[in-house]
């Protein structure tokens, strides 16, 4: 049965009927939907009332705040102790390097961490960042190691604390980064043999604990030595965790070599370039900018993994942490001091994992207005 | 004059997405055996309409009635209307993980509590209806789109809906294939069944439709036989909205 | 008309020629490097008059285990030292696993919870124990274990008969008896009972439609056959309670404060992680498979049971092993809070053996095996429930 087609008369639109806006609406809604929602409420309420309170009396209203040790210890149960940090902090941030010279950890990590995060703003991703990095690691060590310019020479069984953790996390992915494409690219070849190697070596690293690879360099590494020999602990850890990293990177820029639709390469070679030719200028750029959020993953996995070395004996942030802490005076209050440390690195990770979302979007908003 | 109570009846059905008045003051009688076509421009609330009828879209105000049960929140009037009402959607919807034959006798076993033996014959017979039968141990995605969408007509059948929903069921297809499509829901058509039809294939329109209603910003603005609608439509926006898609 | 026959032609610059130039090039380099290397190392061991070889495995150890699952004294030999220390990885693995993997879950759905405070509280988890390094974490929770819990004689008493102070967690344990044995037959005999009814079950439904309850009745099914196994067996109740002394805690079950540290940090490190692998799972179901099942009249248990968990459970699978993968390589780190794991007293041994090669070795191939093992099955469950497409 057909209508007869009346003539409308517009209706304008209304506003929603109260009930369903404002602040009660959406707490009734997001809070006490339903039997199972109120319940979960009810229980999560109850076990932050239970353990905030008590929490927050004994890190901020009872805790003492100056490096005294009567007068912590005479709050010992009741409050924190955070004078435990100014009291230590530059031992724990800086390890046993000699107090006079710490101005000049602090300068090379402020500048690596300057770099760092230019690093990260697309105005600097040019070819000559790569430079610039070579540079900045160039006078990281010279800061660090001294012997020229006038600066007095540290040996490297004296680095330790935050200035360590940068330095092994920046320079072991520096380094693996390259040593990660060719593994990629590697793996990715038609030649079986090497094929194979590739990954046979992914394979291996992958399997085994990081732990597991700084015993095999720390005690393993001095045998391959020529005879008489000898090689710095600190460069055996760093070269343990440069093949630990690679492994993981070049598992990270495969996923991006197949994420790269094929015709990429076709129209590559249709044009005449050769494999290296195609490789550097047309696969790679697109290959690594797919992977970048990935990338920054595994810096960040990176950065925590460094505290390994800790059981290896170099002083790194967490190492110089058991070592400032050894005091047996200081000994009772070393949560606060490992709450302490974990904070720094929670704001280093957590910034760096924001840091990986906003490019992911970046990234994925470039992607689509092509 | 037709004494039967219609078998859906909006009533003065309004519906916002948060501040956003989607719907305003529908008043529509749908008659049993009745096949409609809704069109109109995107965001005029056609999808938002079709959807409110099984429930899919809650409405905040006004009476929805279908088949004689209200659409409240009672969740048993939702099932029993669930039962009897078929939807079709853009995305096709099928279950990936299950075959054809699967998909098509899931619902018959396990809301309808059939046994085994005859969701499957039920099943057989649909995909007869859709021609689509040696696909059955297929797996969806191994199928083209228009195969796709079949089934999907199919599977909505084997409840033995009295009323069949699609929302834009060829839009998502390419155009070799909507044809298949169309054809079978003409074939439905055929058949005496309740349509409901959210499209812009006008063609399908003219030869199926007992009436076509134009929706924009969230009310009816008409409605009338395909013959009236097309040839002399009463309003200026229906005929600025003709003109844009029968341009080709 | 068939194909001719392939042309054999050499060219010296085709690319197969290239090709295995590249390949001989590699291999020669790589050898040349070995061996290097390997004469490096030998001079060396020479030098300093360490010996090589796996003979060390059959001799005695000369040190003794904390804790372990099976008896070992410092008389016995380095190999099963290190089959010990390898039990209790398994151990401290397994029981991780089975924790992360329920608090994961539940955190993992918390995060898309719809209740704003279960939402955010989840998040805040997931964020703050991903950023903070693991044996940091370790090293919180042994400081916690060990100094700030009471002294054993003043031990905490959560639930009667459970002990837990600065020397672990002591509990009830069941004395074994032969009693037991019925116990165990009732519960092999209720599982079998569970797989029955819901295989019957089902034939039910697929015969007349007809669609039976198959939770409860099983679970019921299970209780009841394992009591009535006990009650058989003769309805041994002894329990080895742990009795509070004036300076000790006698009897029971014990584990060791480092024990509880490993579990308890491996646990709540490894949740997180899990967490966002069910998210994504469950995030990763398109929302018209939800539509689709409600439009034909599912409820939301079956759309959920039979539509979107067998979807989900594809993508959480393969990295949800991964990070069972990463717990158990994880717990390597208990070498840094004493508990004695594969790692651990492959240093011990290697501190007094001086075999640094053949003890790294070692923990190497274990690890490498169990890797190796569950990528293949990885790959075989991969292949079987991948959704087919064209």
């Amino acid at each position: 049965m057909a209508s007869s087609g009346a003539v409308f008369s517009p209706i304008p639109p209304r506003a929603a009927p109260v009930a369903t806006q404002g602040l009660v609406a959406w707490l009734k809604r997001s809070l006490f939907d339903g039997y199972a929602n109120s319940l979960a409420t009810l229980v999560t309420l109850l076990v932050l009332i239970w353990l905030v309170p008590p929490f927050f009396n004994w890190s901020a209203v009872n805790a003492v705040f100056a490096p005294d040790n009567t007068a912590c210890r005479a709050a010992q149960e009741v409050g924190a102790c955070w004078g435990v940090i100014v009291e230590k902090g530059r031992l724990i941030l800086f390890g046993r390097y000699p107090y006079a010279e710490q101005w000049r950890p602090l300068l090379a990590c402020a500048m690596l961490i300057a770099l760092l995060v230019a690093s990260c703003l697309r105005l600097f991703w040019r070819a000559w960042l790569a430079g610039l990095w070579i540079a900045a690691l160039a006078i990281f060590l010279v800061l660090m190691h001294g012997g020229t310019f006038g600066l007095t020479p540290v040996e490297t069984s004296r680095w330790g604390g935050f200035p360590l953790t940068l330095m092994l996390s920046v320079v072991s992915l520096a380094v693996a980064f390259p040593l990660a494409i060719f593994v990629a690219l590697g793996r990715s070849s038609k030649l079986p043999a090497i094929r194979t190697i590739c990954v046979l070596y992914v394979e291996l690293i992958r399997g085994v604990p990081l732990i597991s690879v700084l015993f095999m360099a720390s005690f393993m590494f001095p045998l391959f030595m020529p005879q008489g020999m000898t090689i710095d602990v600190l460069l055996r850890v760093l070269a343990g965790m440069t093949l630990f990293a690679a492994a993981y990177l070049a598992e990270v820029v495969r996923g991006g070599l197949q994420a790269l639709p094929k015709g990429q390469l076709e129209a590559a070679q249709s044009l005449g370039l050769s494999y290296w030719q195609a490789t550097r200028m047309i696969v790679l750029p697109q290959a690594l900018r797919l992977v970048v959020p990935a990338i920054v993953n595994t810096f960040i996995s990176t950065f925590k993994d460094t505290s390994l070395v800790t059981i290896v004996s170099l002083y790194d942030l967490t190492g110089a942490l058991q070592l400032a802490l050894g005091d047996a005076e200081w000994r009772k209050f070393f949560l606060e001091g490992q709450l302490f440390v974990a904070g720094v690195y929670f704001v280093f990770c957590f910034a760096m994992s924001r840091y990986s979302r906003w490019v992911e979007a970046y990234l994925n908003t470039g992607m689509r207005r092509q | 004059m037709d004494k039967e109570a219609p078998i859906i009846k909006f009533d003065g059905v309004n519906k916002w997405y948060g501040q956003f008045h989607v719907l305003r003051d529908i008043k529509l009688d749908v008659a049993r055996g009745e096949r409609i076509v809704i069109c109109g421009p995107s965001g005029s609330g056609k999808s938002t309409l079709i959807r409110c009828i099984n429930r899919l879209e809650e409405h905040q105000s006004g009476h929805l009635i279908v088949d004689g049960v209200e659409l409240t929140d009672d969740v048993k009037a939702i099932d029993a209307i669930r039962r009897e009402v078929g939807m079709v959607f853009q995305q096709f919807n099928l279950f990936p993980h299950l075959t054809v034959l699967e998909n098509l006798t899931l619902a018959p076993m396990w809301v309808g509590k059939l046994p085994k033996k005859e969701a499957e014959e039920r099943a057989m017979q649909q995909l007869k209806r859709v021609r689509i039968v040696e696909q059955a141990a297929k797996y969806p995605l191994q199928l083209s789109g228009g195969q796709q969408q079949r089934v999907a007509i199919a599977r909505a059948l084997c409840l033995t809906p009295k009323i069949m929903l699609f929302d834009e069921p060829t839009s998502a297809l390419d155009p070799e294939m909507i044809n298949e499509v169309l054809d079978t829901m003409k074939e439905l058509a055929g058949q005496g069944i309740t349509m409901l039809c959210v499209t812009h294939e006008m063609g399908f329109a003219r030869s199926v439709a007992d009436r076509v209603i134009f929706m924009d910003e969230g009310q009816i603005i008409e409605e009338n036989t395909p013959e009236e609608f097309f040839h002399h439509p009463k309003s200026d926006r229906t005929r600025d909205f003709l003109s844009k898609i029968l341009a080709h | 008309m068939a194909a001719p026959p392939a042309k054999r032609s050499f060219h010296w610059r085709s690319k197969a020629f290239r090709g295995v130039l590249y390949q001989v090039v590699a291999i020669t380099l790589i050898a040349a490097a070995g061996a290097y290397l390997l004469s490096n190392t030998l001079g060396n061991m020479r030098a300093r008059g360490i010996k090589s070889g796996f003979d060390f495995i059959t001799q005695p150890a000369g040190f003794g285990i904390g804790e372990s699952v099976i008896p070992f004294d410092s008389a016995e030999s380095y190999g099963k030292a290190f089959l010990v220390g390898l039990s209790n990885t398994f151990r401290v693995a397994i029981l991780g696993v089975v924790m992360a993997t329920l608090l994961g879950t539940l955190l993992g759905i918390g995060r898309l919870s719809r209740n704003f405070l279960v939402r955010s509280l989840s998040s805040a988890y997931v964020d703050l124990i991903r950023n903070v390094p693991l044996l940091l974490q370790l090293f919180i929770w042994y400081f916690l274990m060990t100094e700030r819990l009471p002294s054993i004689e003043e031990a905490l008493q959560p639930l009667p008969g459970v002990f837990f102070s600065k020397n672990g967690l002591q509990f009830p344990h069941p004395i074994w008896s032969p009693g037991h044995a019925g116990t165990l037959i009732g519960l092999c005999v209720g599982l079998l009972g569970c797989w029955g009814w819901s295989r019957f079950a089902r034939l039910r439904r697929e015969a007349t439609g007809r669609i039976l309850p198959v939770l409860l009745p099983a679970m019921a099914i299970l209780f009841l056959l394992t009591a009535l196994g006990w009650v058989l067996g003769g309805a041994p109740g002894g329990l080895d309670l742990p009795e509070k002394t004036e300076i000790n805690v006698v009897g029971g079950g014990a584990v060791t404060p480092e024990f509880l540290t490993v579990l308890l940090g491996l646990t709540v490190y490894t949740a997180a992680y899990i967490a966002e692998v069910v998210r994504a799972g469950i995030l990763s179901v398109p929302f018209g498979q939800h539509e689709a099942s409600a439009a034909l009249g599912l409820s939301r248990g079956q759309a959920l049971r039979l539509v979107q968990l067998p979807q989900a459970l594809r993508v959480i699978i393969p990295p949800m092993t991964n990070q069972y993968l990463n717990l158990t390589k994880n717990s390597s780190l208990a070498v840094a809070v004493g508990y004695p794991d594969l790692v651990s007293i492959s240093n011990t041994s290697l501190n007094q053996t001086g075999r640094a090669i053949e003890c790294i070795a070692l923990v190497m191939a274990c690890y490498l095996t169990l890797s190796l093992l569950t990528s293949a099955a990885m790959n075989a469950y991969n292949k079987r429930a991948s959704i087919k497409e064209r």
